[in-house]
């Protein structure tokens, strides 16, 4: 047996260098006589730009260049990667979105200008001392304001600020409408999915380098997908061929999805080191990440759900309207749609689905995709909207899913919303956690803490996601400006040990963990001879990065590929060495025997013949044992699950204390079953955050009032509580070599809507008739609620 | 943060006469002021630091009063004021984290008088005196409003002394980002009076909640405020929460503080 093959909770091997401070982080690369660049940004949501008086701060120490949108004439905007067309067959409304701010600025914190200087501290006095000649313009905030007749533009060549209107699937929405009007019962639900920040650890940081010797540019940056900002930046944006552009993102502390994403400051960095031919360096402050990096969630929904007298679901149709913020980033038109409306099913039988979407711009930070990207936000709805359907029939909420539920025999089943899921068993799930979190139990709980005056509630919630995204041929049909495979190679060195180089990102998934595991697996030799490269386009082939727990479902299969090719080579090798035939050939525990004989030859002596091919089939195959796979995933994954919450409120003050939390999920096979667990803890942690805590809110004149963290307010060790993983329901995925779905984002997919579930169960049960509290649960929304 | 001038004295004089130049401003603890300096909303000429000052530091007890020294950090009165002031050790103990306990200081707190700060609402349950480098000053004097006190320029917080309560209790209701009081209320009981003061809550910054303290004093338990209201009509209204609310917890803390004490 190998030593750290699949299944074993092998401890980190990136934590060591994470945790004694060695590892090289984007801002840890200085290079030689690297500049400075400090962004003065906008401090006014929506204003007219009449002018730019930067002749003061051009005679500053240390300045070396400033830069405003006019030295950005002939450089393109910044690419939208995903086009959707609306209700009417349509193409959505795509405004530029300019490196600096050009003619109006359209939120706060959008670059104005840009100051070049020796130090950063010399660029940030001269970046003072620019004087823009600004016309404030009304600013517009709310989405549903922004769409009325006669609002303000954001962009005044677009002809509103609706960026699309998408119904989903068009052609259903009769038959919905119908299925509403002969319902038994019908549970309707308005609620706001709160706008996020992503608060990665590491904020963003870029470091442009020109080499005029070989006329090269070099982009480091902290980004999720290296080859897709070189595809971006490099063909839309900036004209540089990619033979002549590498981008490197090296250590990535936290991403969540908001450095997938191609941004100005990267562009500008690449361009100004060009430009000056030095290196421009920035790093953003936790101010700036603020009101820079895409922001997440942000949609205002109201969801209808229509069931028979038996308590079927016969019919859902929901309306959001879905935050995109002043620009298009990289993937914000897909997450309200393909991520969300496809999801709409859940884990139900409900045969008739319409989702609508309008897509809205705003003077506020642009919106995209953030852990589980448009399936939290379908799954918050579903699941609370069927808690306050069994509160309204007086049925076990737990039960009204399972009567809805996708049975195991329907697998593979077709959704009414385009998608079909392989497989699932969303009954074991459900019986997992109800038996975890004892629920039988629950009463005497909650009767015990009825003695000490607090509300004790127990919610529930399933989930589904689509992930190992995606098929590339769907997508494209879908509006994606990009395939969605993902790339390996496999090299195995002449005495045996491997590197694999994988287009996938590591920025805290564990991936030099888990894919040598696949690895050693495989081969059967220890996953301590298996090293990964990833990061850095000139070493790796092409990828699309990592996002959408597509990692080892995507990733680690087209790694499978890879290995599988040298595997395959290596047999005919050690068919030659044997002198047997290569359809004799095994491989196991390192070594190749051949079948029903004594034979056998080492992995190492059959990787040492590739490379020194002196005994060598030479006429049949080269020497050498590197191959590389491209893997397009022939479907989604989807993993799925049942969480259970149960909370205590104070009915004094409305604070909600997290007691328990089980989470029961079908990730389908595990390769490491602690760093799984790793990945649940975070994203229960994040959406405990979202339900409970972090509240990115704007003024009606589109300034941030949460802006520091002395108002956003993250989620610490202290506000969770421990919490109980299960992932021993597995229905293997059925069109992936491994078998794998993906975990990295169901906990903050199925969080949210089980806590407030919660929480309400928490009110109603003790005399508080509420429906509904929008997230975050403060303890102020809590108590006011009770006191409505 | 723009360039400045730091000198770090070791007398309170040397502190006064560096504080002579006009922007000029003593730094304790650093806890507020670093922060506001790194955003450059701050432009001191020279900092005069008063952590070098060794008579400035340390507790002491005498006559039923605890005299705590300017720039005593909040874990020392955590630790040593524990068992003879607890209440106050407590609300010390829950400032910030580790490292905000263990740079900034009661002088520091007071000085800045943020509207949300832990301190004030003990001084004024106490009616401590702040004691500077030129008078002492009652708290009910002392603290004027949001950021603003009874200090003058240059004048610097040396100590402040509380009478020592029978019990006491701080109740912090946290506001959940920056942790600091969404409202807070401290209780004293003496032997002759009940002492109620406030933080967290009002547009006026810290106040002594008299009615409660009336009350109480006749009948110290929850009951004895049950009949009363806080008014919200001076509250304050945010992000994490409004001034009904606010006005609620007043009522609600205190209720608690009692019971705890
Ligand atoms: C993360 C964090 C959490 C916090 N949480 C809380 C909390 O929960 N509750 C709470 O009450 N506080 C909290 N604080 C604030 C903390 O208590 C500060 O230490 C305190 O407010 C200021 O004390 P300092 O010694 O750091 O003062 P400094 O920052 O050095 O100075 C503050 C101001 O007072 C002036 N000053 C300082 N000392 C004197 C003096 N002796 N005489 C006259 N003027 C003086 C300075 O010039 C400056 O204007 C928190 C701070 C942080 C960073």
């Amino acid at each position: 047996m190998p030593k750290d093959g699949i299944g074993a909770s092998t401890k980190r091997r990136e934590d060591v260098r994470f945790l004694t401070g060695t590892g090289r982080y984007t801002d840890d690369i200085n290079l030689g006589k690297q500049l400075y660049v400090h962004f003065l940004r906008a401090d006014v949501a929506h204003a007219r730009i009449n002018g730019i008086d930067t002749s003061a701060a051009e005679g500053m120490p240390g300045v070396v260049r400033i830069f405003t949108a006019k030295d950005f004439e002939g450089v393109g905007g910044l690419p939208c990667g995903w086009q959707v067309t609306d209700k009417h067959g349509q193409p959505m409304q795509e405004p530029k979105h300019p490196i600096i701010a050009e003619g109006k600025i359209r939120h706060v914190g959008e670059i104005v200008a840009a100051v070049v200087a020796e130090t950063l501290d010399q660029a940030r006095d001269a970046a003072e001392a620019i004087m823009p000649d600004l016309e404030e313009l009304p600013a517009v905030v709310d989405m549903k304001e922004a769409v009325r007749e006669g609002a303000t533009k954001v962009h005044d060549d677009l002809t509103s600020n609706l960026c699309y209107d998408w119904g989903f699937v068009e052609e259903n929405k009769a038959a919905v409408d119908e299925a509403f009007e002969k319902a038994a019962h019908v549970t309707t639900l308005e609620l706001v999915n709160n706008r996020l920040v992503a608060n990665p650890m590491e904020p963003r940081v870029a470091v442009g380098d020109y080499a005029a010797h070989s006329d090269e540019s070099t982009l480091y940056t902290t980004s999720q997908n290296p080859h897709v900002i070189r595809l971006l930046m490099g063909a839309f944006v900036l004209g540089i061929p990619e033979h002549k552009l590498r981008v490197v993102a090296p250590d990535v502390g936290g991403g969540f999805g908001t450095k997938i994403f191609h941004y100005a400051e990267e562009a500008f960095c690449t361009f100004a080191a060009k430009q000056l031919r030095r290196p421009v360096k920035w790093t953003s402050t936790r101010s700036e990440a603020f009101i820079s990096d895409a922001h997440g969630r942000d949609h205002v929904s109201k969801i209808q759900i229509a069931l028979d007298a038996d308590n079927n679901f016969t019919a859902l149709r929901t309306d959001t309207y879905a935050n995109m913020g002043a620009y298009l980033s990289t993937f914000a038109p897909s997450v309200p749609t393909w991520l969300h409306g496809v999801l709409m099913a859940g884990n139900y039988r409900t045969p008739l689905i319409y989702v609508n979407v309008k897509a809205v711009f705003t003077n506020t930070v642009p919106v995209d995709a953030y852990r589980g990207a448009g399936r939290p936000e379908a799954t918050y709805q579903l699941e609370r909207c069927i808690d306050k359907c069994a509160r309204e029939l007086g049925v076990d909420p737990a039960e009204l899913r399972r009567q809805n539920f996708i049975t195991p025999d329907q697998f593979p089943y077709a959704t009414p919303v385009a998608v079909e899921y392989d497989t699932g068993n969303y009954h074991a799930t459900l019986d997992k956690a109800l038996e975890l979190a004892d629920v039988a139990g629950f009463e005497a709980r909650a009767e015990e803490s009825k003695r000490t005056g607090k509300l004790r509630g127990l919610g529930i919630a399933n989930y589904i996601e689509a992930c190992g995204i995606a098929p590339s041929n769907l997508v494209g049909q879908l509006g994606a400006r990009a395939g969605l495979y993902e790339s390996a190679t496999v090299r195995v060195n002449a005495t045996g040990g491997v590197v694999v180089m994988t287009g996938s990102h590591s920025h805290g998934q564990g991936h030099e963990t888990t894919f040598p595991q696949v690895i050693a697996d495989m081969i059967g030799i220890d996953a301590s001879q298996v090293e990964i490269v990833h990061g850095d386009t000139a070493n790796t082939p092409m990828g699309m990065g990592t996002y959408g727990s597509r990692s080892l479902a995507v990733g680690g299969s087209a790694m499978f590929r890879a290995a599988e090719k040298v595997i395959n080579k290596a047999k005919k090798i050690a068919a030659h060495l044997m002198e047997a035939s290569e359809g004799d050939i095994e491989l196991k525990d390192g070594q190749f025997t051949v079948a029903g004989t004594d034979k056998s030859v080492a992995w190492g002596d059959v990787t040492l013949a590739a490379y020194v091919p002196h005994n060598y089939p030479l006429d049949q195959i080269e020497p050498g044992l590197e191959e590389t796979a491209f893997y397009d995933p022939a479907n989604f994954t989807y993993p799925s699950g049942t969480y259970i919450c149960e909370v205590e409120v104070d009915e004094g003050t409305g604070q909600v204390e997290v007691l328990s939390f089980t989470a029961a999920d079908d990730f389908g096979n595990v390769v490491n079953p602690m760093i799984v667990e790793g990945q649940v803890h975070g994203g229960v942690a994040q959406g405990i955050g979202q339900a409970l805590l972090e509240n990115c809110a704007y003024d009606a004149d589109g300034q941030l009032l949460s802006a520091t963290y002395m108002d956003y307010a993250m989620p610490r060790a202290a506000d969770l509580p421990m919490i109980t993983v299960d992932h021993s329901c597995q229905t293997p995925c059925t069109h992936n070599p491994l078998g794998v779905k993906g975990c990295g984002e169901a906990g903050a997919i199925g969080a949210p809507p089980a806590l407030v579930n919660a929480v309400l169960d928490a009110l109603n049960r003790n005399g508080h008739a509420v429906d509904h509290i929008d997230m975050p649960l403060s303890p102020a929304r809590v108590w006011s609620a009770m006191n409505a | 943060m723009y360039n400045f001038e730091f000198v770090k004295p070791s007398s309170v004089d040397e502190a006064v006469a560096a504080l002579k130049d006009e922007d000029a401003q003593p730094l304790s603890g650093g806890q507020t002021l670093i922060p506001t300096l790194k955003q450059r909303l701050n432009q001191p000429s020279r900092l005069v630091s008063l952590l070098g000052i060794a008579d400035l530091v340390g507790l002491s007890e005498s006559g039923g009063e605890m005299t705590i020294k300017g720039a005593t950090n909040h874990a020392t009165v955590a630790a040593e004021a524990a068992s003879s002031f607890p209440g106050l050790a407590a609300l010390a103990g829950k400032i910030g984290d580790p490292a905000v306990r263990n740079r900034g200081t009661i002088g520091g707190s007071i000085a800045n008088n943020d509207p949300s700060a832990c301190y004030p609402a003990a001084a004024m349950a106490c009616q401590a005196t702040i004691v500077t480098n030129t008078r002492e000053i009652a708290a009910d004097d002392f603290f004027e409003g949001m950021f603003a006190t009874a200090l003058d320029e240059g004048e610097i917080v040396t100590a402040v002394r509380f009478p020592v309560p029978e019990a006491s209790n701080y109740q912090k209701f946290e506001q959940p980002a920056s942790r600091f009081p969404l409202t807070g209320v401290f209780v004293a009981k003496y032997a002759d009076r009940v002492g109620v003061g406030v933080t967290g809550a009002s547009n006026d910054g810290v106040f002594r909640w008299k009615e409660a303290e009336e009350a109480l004093a006749s009948n110290f338990s929850p009951d004895a405020i049950s009949g009363l209201t806080v008014p919200a009509d001076d509250m304050i209204s945010d992000l994490h929460g409004s001034a009904e609310y606010r006005a609620h917890l007043v009522k609600v803390l205190t209720g608690r503080g009692v019971a705890a004490c």
